[in-house]
Parts: C-alpha cells; structure tokens; sequence
C-alpha cells in the first residue's frame, strides 16, 4: 500500500506536480495497479530479458552538425547562442 | 558525479556492486597518528573525433555555442544514441594499461537526474556491468613506490555546459551549451588507497601521463580532467583496507574539482576543516561538499540535490558489449616506467632526471630526438633543468621549442664554442623572440649574429693588459688591500671580453697578473 | 528528381488529423503519389510533431525519421499527422491533448488507439495507408476496432530512428492500411536496416503476399479465449480460424503459461522506459518554454505538471516507482524475468507450430468514456502485448463484425517471419472475400 504521502514523494522523485486535488485518486489508482503488479512476486527470478545484439559499433568518422540556428529553433528562450534555463538553486 | 565509487551507492541494489562500505560508528578523538583515507574517481575526457553516441565532432573549444549538436546529442526526441567503436577501443587500452581485468559482457545503463546541462534527464553511464575492474596503477608514495588498486573502469557521456552571465552568483537564469554533451568519458575509480593529498596528486599525475602516452587523453584540453575525491581521518589502525570499513569517522565527497594542483588544495583544505570539526568534539557528517576553486575552500551541498536516486536500469537503445576478447590484440605502447627504466639504462639518465623527462610524454619525446644527436647527459640536464625552468618562467609548453635548436644549442656547449652562461642567453633569447613572435633564429645563428662565441685564447690576456694599463687607481686600491677594487677591475675586463672567456678562467688570469706585477 | 504536388484536404468528422498538409510535394517509387497519413510520434522535418501532447505543442523536428525519408524516397506523399494518445499511452485515443479520435463506424465509440488517428483516418477512406506505432497493440488494436489490417513487425526490422520514444523495447513502426497486399506494400518500403538504430537489424521485407496456406500449424492458445475475452468476439475469431483449417491449415491448441504475468510485466516494462524517456520534456530546447526567472526544480515541475496529460503523470510516477531505491528488484528486474518467460513461450510453442492465433482485443471498441479507470483499460492490452514483450510479428486482420463493430484476427509468428503472419492474413482475407 502506497499512501498519499509515498505519492508525493514519487511525484517529487519523477520532479511532475501534483495537485492537492489528484492525490487521493491518484493514490487509489496507484494502489490497485501496484496490487495487478503483484502477480510479479510469483514470477521465478533469472537472468532477465535478453536482446539479441551486442557489439553494436559505429566508426569513429565525424558528421555535419546542426546548424546552431537549427539546433535553437525550437527552443522557448535563446541567449548569444545559448539555450536559456532556469537556475538550479 | 558518481556515486559507484569507494563512496556512496545508492539503493537496494547494492548488493550487486562489489566493496560496499559500512559506515562510521564511533566519534574518537582527534590523534596525531591519525590516518588520512583518500579514494579518487577521476573522469577523463577520450580524445576520440567524434562523441560517445553521436557523429558530431569533439572539436568544440574553439566554437561558438551549440555548434557541434545533432538530434542524439541534444535529445531531440526520436534520436538514438550509437557506440562509437574508438571510445570502446580507448577506454580497453586504458583498462590494460591500468591491470584491470575487462568483463565478458559490460551494459549501459540510464542514469537518471534532472539538470538543466543533461540533453535528455539521463546520463547514459554504466553501472553494475562496467567495462573493467579490478586494476592497479604503481605511484611514487610517501614512503617509496606504492600500489593504488583501481576498483573499476567505465565509460559515460559528458554532460552539457551551463554558463552563468555575470557570475555564478549573481546570474539569474543559466545559459546552456551543448557542444560539450557526449564527449566520451571514461571514469576510473580507485579503492581508498592514498594516504595524502600528495599522493593523491602523484596518482593524478601518474595517470595522466599514462593516459597521454596511450594517445587516448589530451591533459592541454581545458575541463578534460575533473575528480572527486573522498577523504576520511581514521584512527590509526581502524581503517580495514580489505573490508573498507570505516569505523572511525565518516567520509566526505568532495566534488567538482577540475585541476592537478586542485585536488590537492582541496583535500588540504578538507583534512584541517575536519580536524577542527573533530576537535570541537563533534561528528564528521558523512556529505558532499563542493571544491570551489578560486578561493580553495570545499563548501557544504544543499542536500536536495544531492539526495538522487538515480533509477538506473539497462539502456535499452544500446546493446551490451562483449569485448574482453579484444583486450588481447592491443598492444601497449611503452608506459612510463618502463621509459624512466630505459632512459636510466639507454642514457644514463639519472632517476631525478629520468622521472622528470618521462612524467610528460611530449618532453620524453622531445628529448629522446634531442639526445639521438647530442650527448644524452648533457641533454638532459639542459631539457629536464634548464629548459624546463625557462619554460615555467614564461608559462609555455614543451611544444613551443624544436628538438633541432635545443640539439643545435647543447652542442654548442659541449664543443665549448659557447659558455654555459651564455647558451642559457640564447635560449632566453629564442624563447623570448618565440613569445614576441619574433624568430630569433638558430642557436648558431644567434651566436653569430651577437657575437656570443667563446674567448679565443689571446683575448683575455690582451683585455687583462689593457685594464691594468687603463685602471692605475683601481690597481693601487688593490694594492693597498680594498677588496671590492678586484670585483671592479674583473668588470671591466669582462665588458671588454663581452663574456666570450669563461669568468672562472678570467678570474685566474686576472689574479695571476696582478700577483705578477707586485713581485 | 522530379516531384509533383498533391491536392490534400479530407473532411475530418473523427478528429483523425492532428496536421495535414494541403499540398504535399512527391517523388517517383513503389509508393507514387500514394497519400500516406504518419502517426504523430514520428519526426517529419518541418511539420510539427506533438505525439498528442501539449509538452511538444510547436515542436517542428529539425530531422526525419528514418522511415519518413524511406516512404519519401519511394514517391509517398506525407499528407499529415495523425492523432493518438499522449506519446502512445493509452488504448483509446482519448488521452490525446487535443481531444479524442472517433470510430468511423460509430462516432459514440473510440477508434482504438493508440494509433486510432492512422486507423480511422485510413478506416475513413481519408487516406489509402498510414504508419502506426506499437508499444504494446497500438497498431492491432486501433486495426481491430476500425475493421482495417495494421502490422507490428518483429522487433529490430523496422527502424525506430526517429519514432519518439516511449519504451524502448518493446515498440516498432508498423504499416496500416485497408488490405493485407496493402500493408505488405507498406512494409516493403519501411523495413531494412538502419545504421542509426542500434537494434535495428538487416532483415529486409521483399515479399508477395501468398494465400496458399496447405499444412501450415497454427497454435491456437487457450490463454487467449479466457476469462475476460467477450464470448461473442472469441466466437467470431474461432470461426475464422475454422476458415484457415478449411484453408489447409492444421489448428492446434496450447497453452502459453506466462500469460499469467505478461500483463504485469508488459507495464512494469513500459512505465519505467517511458519514466526515463520523458524527463527530457523540460521546455529548454523543444516544447512550450519553461519559466526562466522560477529555480530549475519549480519551473520543471510546473512545466511537467500542467503540460503532461493525467495518463501520462501516472503513467511517469509508476515508472519512476518500479526503479526507485528498494523497489527495481521487486517490479522492474521481475518483469524482465517475466518477460523472458514469455519469449520462452514463444519460442517453445514455435517448435511446434509455424503461427499463433487469437483475437486482436478482448472486445469491440468501447463506447467513449468507457474505460475510465486505468487498470480496466490496461487490461484490455492483454492479448496484444505478449509479442511486444516477446519482439515477435504480430497483425490484426478483419475478421467480421459483433454489433456492428469490426472485430480483428491476430495472427503472431516467429522473429522474422513477418512474411509468414502476412500470408496466413492474406490467405484468411482473400478465403472470406
């Protein structure tokens, strides 16, 4: 059982809001998948799942990059050729 | 920025991760007999041409921002990364250079974390299958040669660079530079085995010059080296070095530490921050702290940054590596002990020389082509003394001078054509004349041009008569016991040799006259 | 080379089109002049790519997927983006941000999704074939529910190069479109390897659908009529592959034990890929901006909170839950152990049998609204994400009609045989034709 403080603190691991509102239904919705989850204790535990590749290589041969106009297109706020962020406080 | 380290691991994985460490119990008393703890993850940029995942070029100091990016390496969405098989091979040398033992299937993994320089919210790193463990590298200790164990070897992707417009302590928002993100990185982490910031420093040097003379690691490249280290005082004799049990006190993270000489000013700084700590009776924290460099003092993290958990699992866009197979096939180029060995052995270096001239691999280089055709000795006292001291005078690297005019100089000296004191002129003067960007020509040629050859054997007789002639008051003064009257009369002889004759033999001869004319 | 301009502007009654391009330009090829709608994850150079989300509102990729530049080079014509559900979580198309895609063959239920916006857009006739995403059925299903073919090839034949992630590996493009011959079409130009994917592998798709199914075993596992599957839809299904044995075919029941756990494992799977692929959503180098004067942490989070759909934050706080500290053993590295039960499975029944057949989805297509709570509607995957989990082929064929609403065929066959799973569909649709 996850409580709604366990939901805050995940929501504050994943850095998603959550509003006051959504806690107990999130909460409860949380609760019943994880419960469906469960069936998972009864799974033997092996070396996981494989893919088939490995070694899976490219040449170390450089390529055209984006332009820088290109590369800052998208972006909400540039500066001088720099992408604008918040501060990390 | 790893926690994988002689350090902290993060969750219930752990159990997976070789050499986990219990923590500290008790709060003893400060003691002189104190043992200092110091592990090292040190990160090195591979000096590949394109990124770990991407075909962008590495090429990016000299440009302006988010001019080397592409779709993977600004996680666009929809973009894949791909191994760039150079960075495989690099971090394999280094892997054999350092004695590890690289594992038959080693996995990226994600590492998650929200920072504004990491494109995609996740480093792609490795975590409980690096590439190697298990190595060790043989440093100069305080007390002799000394084994520090490396735990493991992995490679990852550097992140983005953040700069902050009027200074980081003033700056608003950050500016975000991509060029830098996918630089490959490899990781090297060593078991707690350094016993001060010393030696600390000697390992740092001793794996740089073997990174660089396995061509995989350009040290010039500014932000290429960055380390944290972790450090603890244990009481003598409570620290297990096979359990890496700390029972004493705790260890700190000191992070963010960028140079050579940084890491150890910081550990400096943070070995005397914790005695004070312990001497006021209290309990060393186990934290992180920040090293912040301009003012040489290790700060304390707000710990909400701190306290990741970083969700690791499989990258799933990348498949494993099986490549311990491959260790085999490379061949090492001669490490730098070996060369120290050879260049005592070939040359007849001694071993103060020969450690200098092979801690760099460009300055063995160059005086390996110098002592091929001058005399080795002579060599290299002139490259690992004199040239290196006039160097560091004017802060520049072995590569502004050619092996051809440092040769061309110390034969100069060797046929007694220049003195000593005038040899070191020239090459002040070519070094001067290189920092000008004025050319001053060959040693031969500056010899000729200033007049600097050495005395032929009648001109000191002739200058000695011709002062004494000149000089009957000084020579009087002399006379009559005034010491300082020698000191002026060999000036003025000098000033007429234009130091062409040696000053010892000068000296002689000017004592030998003047004893002459008073009998 | 010369290109030529089609005329694109379709009456959209079901929401299909998230954008469409009145005019685009197209080259000669296999696919000339074809008018081919892509699902909305999938990066076209200069037309916008949301994958149904407001975080991507604006994004124009600087680059094309890997697949767009192969239908472009056979003379396609990109006509527009098709709605879906929020990066492709969901199974209705409801959870799109710019609201849900309609079944055409009755407005009041969903499309099926997540790519319901490719299969009603082609079920409609708007367009002749459509690329879809398949995470764990969001190509079948939509197929299922709209009465139209859609194939999930075998994992690693389809480059995702481009494709937005939402996990990793478990999903595939796949072609659309109203018949098998046509989708066969589709795959021929979509499939072959791709330098840029590291899972992508060289295993070009040149094939003719063949229907001459003489002596082929089809496994037919007792997992997939079980509880939960409406007994109407499982009859329906058991009668067409009652048309397959009268085809020649030999109808062999099994069991596949691991079922038990796929579903689990499927979403245990899922949810933490996508936890790790959407991080990156932060409003610094795509997507609406991020409040630059508020700390990182605060900003990302306002950002994430209000342009994230419902879905898609639970979808993200469950995966970041099955990796956290002291639960990846018990959720994550279980369901890796599942899932390779389930390849074993797999594996195990394909010594004995050349394809495996069962319905495409449980049910018709559910009346808008009707899958509210979560856990029912991810229940609903059931039949669907075992070749996802387990990489292999899988397509869903119509086979018929409950209430009026199309019910599909699923037809899954071993890694690589995807030519196999499309003649054992062809050789079904052209029996019933």
């Amino acid at each position: 059982m996850v409580s709604e403080r366990d939901i805050e603190h995940i929501a504050e691991l994943a850095d998603i809001g959550i509003i006051k509102e959504e806690l107990a239904e999130f909460t409860g919705q949380f609760n019943r998948i994880l419960d469906y989850f469960d069936i998972l204790d009864t799974v033997e535990e092996s070396d996981g799942y494989k893919q088939d590749g490995y070694n899976v290589l490219r040449e170390d041969v450089a390529c055209p990059s984006l332009l820088q106009e290109d590369a800052l297109k998208n972006a909400g706020d540039t500066e001088d050729g720099f992408f604008k962020a918040p501060r990390v406080m | 920025m790893e926690n994988l380290s002689a350090g902290t691991i993060p969750d219930s994985r752990s159990e997976q991760i070789p050499g986990q460490i219990s923590s500290a119990r008790g709060n003893p008393p400060i003691s002189e007999t104190d043992e200092t703890i110091i592990g090292l993850e040190v990160h090195c940029q591979l000096d590949t041409v394109t990124k770990l995942f991407c075909a962008c070029s590495t090429d990016y100091r000299s440009d302006g921002p988010n001019t080397h990016t592409c779709p993977v390496c600004l996680g666009l969405p929809g973009a894949l990364p791909k191994i760039n098989k150079r960075a495989v091979e690099y971090a394999l040398r280094v892997a054999k250079a350092l004695n590890c033992e690289v594992l038959p299937e080693s996995v990226f993994s994600r590492k998650n974390y929200f920072y504004p320089d990491l494109d995609k919210a996740f480093q792609i790193s490795q975590y409980d299958k690096p590439l190697a463990v298990g190595g060790h590298l043989i440093i100069e200790g305080e007390n002799g040669e000394k084994l520090v164990r490396i735990t493991r070897v992995h490679m990852e992707e550097d992140p983005g660079r953040l700069v902050h417009k009027g200074g980081v302590d003033r700056a608003r928002y950050s500016l975000v530079d991509y060029n830098r993100a996918g630089i490959p990185l490899i990781e090297i982490v060593t078991e707690p085995d350094m016993r001060s910031p010393k030696e600390a420093r000697r390992f740092l040097n001793k794996l740089r010059t073997t990174l660089e003379y396995l061509s995989v690691f350009d040290s010039d490249k500014e932000g290429s080296l960055r380390v944290d280290a972790n450090i603890s005082l244990q009481p003598e004799g409570w620290f297990d070095r096979e359990k890496k049990s700390y029972k004493g006190r705790n260890r700190v993270e000191v992070k963010n530490i960028s140079s050579y000489k940084g890491v150890e000013k910081a550990l400096t700084f943070e070995i005397t921050r914790q005695r004070n700590v312990i001497r006021k009776g209290q309990p060393i924290e186990q934290a992180t702290r920040h090293f912040v460099e301009t003012r040489g003092i290790t700060t304390a993290s707000r710990s909400k940054e701190e306290e990741h958990d970083y969700r690791y699992f499989p990258e799933p866009d990348l498949c494993p590596l099986r490549v311990s197979s491959w260790v085999d096939l490379i061949e090492l180029p001669e490490l730098p002990d070996a060369r120290r060995a050879r260049f005592i052995r070939q040359y007849g270096c001694s071993s103060n020389h020969a450690r200098t001239l092979t801690g760099d691999l460009k300055l063995a280089d160059f005086y390996e082509k110098v002592a091929l055709k001058a005399d080795p000795l002579l060599s290299a006292t002139w490259v690992a003394d004199t040239l290196i001291g006039e160097l560091n005078y004017r802060d520049m690297g072995i590569g502004a001078v050619t092996p051809a005019h440092m040769t061309d100089l110390i034969n100069l000296v060797e046929s007694k054509t220049i003195t000593d004191k005038n040899a070191i002129d020239v090459l002040r003067t070519i070094l001067d004349g290189i920092l000008k960007k004025e050319p001053a020509g060959t040693p031969s040629q500056i010899v000729a041009r200033l007049d600097l050859g050495a005395s032929e054997s009648d001109v000191a007789p002739a200058a000695i008569s011709e002062v004494i002639r000149e000089q009957p008051q000084a020579i009087a003064d002399y006379k009559s016991g005034k010491k300082g009257a020698f000191m002026f009369l060999i000036g003025q002889v000098m000033k007429k040799t234009r130091g062409k004759a040696d000053p010892a033999e000068l000296n002689r001869m000017l004592q030998a006259a003047l004893d002459e004319g008073e009998q | 080379m010369a290109r030529s301009r089609l005329s694109f502007s379709p009456d959209d009654r079901v929401n299909a089109f998230l954008t469409t391009c009145p005019e685009p330009e197209y080259g000669t090829g296999s696919l000339e002049g074809l008018a081919i709608a892509i699902k909305d994850n999938i990066s076209t150079k200069g037309i916008p790519t949301t994958a149904g989300s407001r975080i991507l509102e604006g994004y124009v990729p600087p680059y094309d997927a890997h697949v767009v530049s192969l239908l472009m080079a056979n003379g396609a014509a990109i006509v527009g983006k098709t709605n879906m559900d929020e990066f492709g979580m969901g199974t209705t198309t409801e959870n799109s941000a710019y609201g849900p895609t309609l079944n055409p063959h009755d407005t009041g239920r969903v499309p099926g999704g997540s790519s319901g916006g490719s299969a009603a857009a082609v079920a409609s006739g708007m367009v002749r074939m459509a690329l879809g995403s398949d995470t764990g059925g969001s190509i079948r299903c939509p197929a299922a529910f709209c009465g139209i073919v859609g194939l999930k090839p075998t994992y690693g034949r389809v480059s995702r190069y481009g494709l937005i992630a939402y996990a990793n590996s478990l999903e595939q493009i796949g072609p659309m479109a109203r018949t098998v011959m046509e989708t066969s079409r589709l795959m021929q130009v979509i499939a072959g390897y791709d330098p840029r994917d590291s899972t992508s592998v060289d295993q070009p798709y040149c094939h003719t659908p063949e229907k001459n199914i003489q002596g082929r075993r089809i496994g037919v596992p007792e997992e997939f009529f079980g509880a939960g599957v409406d007994p109407v839809v499982a009859a329906k299904v058991w009668e067409a592959i009652e048309v397959l044995e009268r085809k020649g075919a030999d109808i062999v029941t099994c069991r596949m034990p691991a079922m038990a756990y796929a579903l689990a494992a499927y979403y245990v799977t899922c949810v933490s890929e996508a936890s790790s692929n959407l991080a990156r959503f932060d409003g610094v180098r795509y997507g609406p901006a991020v409040d630059t004067k508020k700390p990182w942490h605060e900003a990302f989070q306002e950002r994430r909170g209000t342009s994230f759909g419902k879905e898609v934050r639970r979808r993200i706080m469950l995966g970041t839950f099955a990796l956290s500290s002291g639960y990846y053993g018990k959720y994550y590295a279980k369901a890796q152990s599942a899932r390779q039960q389930v390849k074993s499975d797999f594996l195990r029944l394909f010594k004995e049998v050349d394809v495996i057949a069962g319905p495409t989805m449980p049910t018709i297509a559910f009346r808008l609204g009707e899958k509210a709570d979560p856990l029912s509607m991810y229940l609903s995957d059931i039949l669907t994400v075992p070749a996802n989990l387990a990489g292999v082929p899988a397509i869903s064929v119509p086979c018929g009609a409950v209430d009026g609403m199309p019910v599909g065929l699923q037809v899954m066959g071993r890694p690589f045989e995807d030519e196999v799973v499309i003649d054992t569909a062809y050789a079904y649709e052209q029996a019933v034709d």
